[in-house]
């Protein structure tokens, strides 16, 4: 057989050559949204691709993955946290529960 | 830097409560920490250095097993350990992905593991000598394992508590199967039964030393439950492993080799003997039956596989250069 | 959430996520039984002892290499290509279950699937020998998956419409298990081809090791004379296009003479079979 030794010509063979890190995104089933289930290491969006489906779908968990890298993920920061989020804390008329209807009107 | 990397800022000028404050009123409301919030280097620190060791024990935890693939007396049987296996592979995987939204780099925890800088649990330093161990460590180390991860769901770190959920599920099968194999094995013939009680004898002490030292020798564990990264007491969860095993040792038709263990009416709980605490400190500070071949055996791996590593880096370096100078080309 | 919740285990893990998490977490459900309403008599018109020598040969193939990749297992050089290959063992294992029990049905022994993987002799396997070659290197492996997997997948497609129905069935399982299968090795050609003077190096050196073997492989007659033409021809089409995508070619190589498929083997099957039976055979009365 060739070889199966760690190679001469890699020196060490300990040189870091990591594999750049990617978040993966799987779609439980038809009809959800695809949900954040961690993040793999990979060489290539295809690799990411694959390994995703290796390690995230062992027990038929997806219909369709996403793969992004995680440094091409802008995100919002703790700064952010309230000009972001809090504006939308007062408006409680976009919440169904604000609107006052009699029991006895029915389906709605 | 990771999805869920860690935060840049440090600073607060908008008369915001200290960002310690924020963080403790978190951990105090049972709210989970998520990576990008402020927290204490001491509470990164210990989350990562808790995390890896996780991670490096489901990845090392695979060789005791690993070695029964090929030699499983059935083709279920194998099957089963197979996948088994592989499930700590990717427990492993979902263990290193937690860590990274610390901040830590897989490429570098792995390199603290092989060079015996971050330790894994001492079990798997223990020899595989038949199969019945492949029972046996079903049972009593994934059982063990579950007391010890079930409450980890809720532990107060966001990604930890998610993957330890994952995890947690996947590996309800794990103790199981070892249960039903043993089962199997004590209806068969007598040898089968004398393996399974072999097994038994070799296996218990050291599942016991699983849950580490006991509370009074366990410095970091009062800080651990205060941030809510640890959730029972060591020997809280080793009470309730030996209270959730003798029942099924009972039904099995086993022998716990401890003549301490008896049920203690006054507590509701079973009294059990003390493990042989030097033993642990030697197999944690590497004098265990296995310590040198399982770091060796995951060097070899990684020493071998860098050659494919680095073929694949090149490849997909060359497929950008390509990809842009098409573009290029046709612009 | 209180802390008794804790207090049972399962009941935990039940309680904690079942209703409300499946969905939201993308946890798996619903597993398929391959032969589910399929009739599991043989067919008039099927010949039992053809049947079964297909099943047995493709059996064989499938154990053997599911048995080759779980020795790679904690050896593979990255973790994520640890899960990939188990993956891959067991869908061969599921391939080889299936195909024995077949065998069983077809052959009239009513023998079940661990009498054929536990108790036959080397002689007695009809594997091709590509399968039962030791590990090697990476480059080996991915090279040897290409060959084999391209090869069963060209075959399985076209018994997907045999005339019996288990076997049929077991072939429709397989053709999308292959088709990844074929699809990993062919990706991983690629980037050892294309990547590194040694990963190029590696390539070359188990290509030249595969090819020997590779018209045993393709020959696979007499069990699998009724597609041999066809199926050669799609598996060197897609070698083909695989290794030109890697900077890789065919070498030229006398073909080792005989086949694993009449019961010709390398040394290195008995040691494998073993290993593999060794705990079943010390202990024959046992169950397990």
């Amino acid at each position: 057989m060739s070889g199966g030794m760690s190679g001469e010509e890699t020196g060490t063979g300990t040189a870091r050559q990591d594999w750049p890190l990617y978040e993966v995104f799987v779609r439980g089933k038809r009809g959800l949204n695809h949900v954040h289930v961690g993040s793999l290491h990979a060489a290539d969006d295809t690799m990411a691709l694959t390994h995703a489906r290796d390690l995230y779908t062992r027990r038929n968990e997806g219909v369709s993955i996403w793969v992004v890298r995680s440094t091409h993920i802008a995100a919002s920061t703790r700064d952010e946290k309230d000009p972001f989020f809090k504006p939308s804390a007062d408006k409680v008329y976009r919440h169904p529960t604000f609107y006052d209807i009699p029991d006895d009107v029915p389906h709605i | 830097m990771p999805l869920e990397g860690p935060p840049g800022d440090s600073g607060d000028d908008r008369g915001e409560p200290p960002l310690q404050e924020r963080f403790d009123a978190t951990i105090g409301r049972d709210q989970r920490i998520e990576p990008r919030d402020w927290m204490p280097d001491g509470y990164r620190g210990t989350l990562i250095r808790q995390i890896a060791q996780h991670a490096h024990s489901e990845i090392i935890g695979m060789q005791p097993e690993g070695e029964w693939i090929t030699r499983a007396p059935s083709l279920r049987r194998k099957a089963i350990l197979f996948a088994k296996v592989q499930d700590e592979a990717g427990h492993g995987l979902y263990l290193y992905s937690a860590a990274e939204t610390l901040g830590a780099d897989r490429a570098d925890l792995t390199e603290r593991l092989i060079e015996g800088r971050q330790k894994y649990s001492s079990i798997f330093n223990y020899p595989t000598e038949s199969f019945a161990d492949v029972g046996v460590i079903g049972w009593f180390v994934d059982g063990a394992a579950i007391c010890n991860q079930v409450p980890l769901c809720r532990s107060s770190y966001g990604p930890y508590a998610r993957a330890m959920v994952r995890v947690c599920k996947e590996e309800s099968f794990h103790q199981r199967q070892g249960y039903e194999l043993l089962m199997t094995m004590m209806r068969g013939t007598d040898a089968q039964r004398a393996m399974v009680q072999d097994a038994v004898d070799r296996w218990w002490w050291p599942s016991l030393m699983m849950f580490g030292p006991p509370d009074g020798d366990s410095p970091n564990s009062a800080r651990s439950m205060a941030w809510k990264i640890k959730r029972h007491s060591n020997d809280e969860l080793r009470q309730r492993f030996v209270d959730m095993t003798v029942p099924q040792a009972e039904r099995l038709g086993v022998t716990l080799p401890d003549p301490d263990l008896r049920w203690n009416e006054e507590r509701g709980r079973h009294d059990f003997g003390t493990p042989d605490w030097s033993e642990l400190q030697r197999v944690i500070s590497g004098d265990g039956p296995c310590n040198t071949a399982r770091v060796a055996r995951r060097r070899a791996a990684h020493e071998d596989g860098a050659w494919v590593r680095e073929a694949a880096t090149a490849h997909a370096a060359k497929q950008a250069a390509r990809a842009r100078h098409g573009e290029g080309a046709a612009a | 959430m209180s802390d008794d919740i804790d207090d049972h285990v399962y009941l935990s893990l039940a309680e904690q996520h079942d209703q409300e998490g499946d969905a939201r977490w993308a946890f798996g459900t619903g597993f398929e039984d391959p032969l589910h309403g399929v009739d599991t008599a043989v067919p008039d018109g099927v010949d039992g002892a053809e049947l079964a020598a297909v099943c047995l040969a493709l059996g064989d193939d499938a154990l053997v290499g599911a048995q080759r990749l779980a020795q790679w297992c904690t050896r593979a050089p990255e973790l994520e290509e640890e899960v990939a290959l188990a993956n891959i063992g067991l869908d061969l294992l599921g391939q080889a279950r299936l195909l024995y029990a077949r065998c069983g049905q077809a052959d009239g022994t009513g023998r079940g699937e661990d009498a054929y993987a536990y108790t036959r002799d080397p002689a007695d396997f009809r594997n091709v020998r590509l399968a039962e070659l030791p590990d090697g290197d990476f480059a080996f492996c991915v090279v040897r998956l290409l060959v084999l997997s391209t090869w069963r997948l060209a075959l399985f497609g076209r018994l997907a419409s045999t005339a019996d129905p288990v076997l049929a069935a077991v072939a429709a399982k397989g053709v999308p298990e292959l088709t990844y299968h074929r699809q990993y090795a062919a990706d991983w050609a690629v980037r050892l081809g294309d990547g590194t003077d040694e990963s190029h190096r590696r390539m070359r050196a188990a290509l030249a090791d595969v090819v020997p073997y590779l018209d045993e492989v393709l020959d696979a007659r007499p069990q699998f004379a009724a597609h041999a033409d066809a199926v050669r021809q799609e598996t060197l089409a897609v070698l083909d296009q695989v290794l030109l995508a890697a900077g890789l070619s065919l070498p030229a190589a006398p073909a080792v003479p005989g086949s694993g498929r009449q019961g010709d083997h390398t040394a290195h099957l008995a040691p494998l079979l073993a290993e593999l039976q060794s705990v079943a055979r010390a202990h024959p009365e046992a169950t397990w």
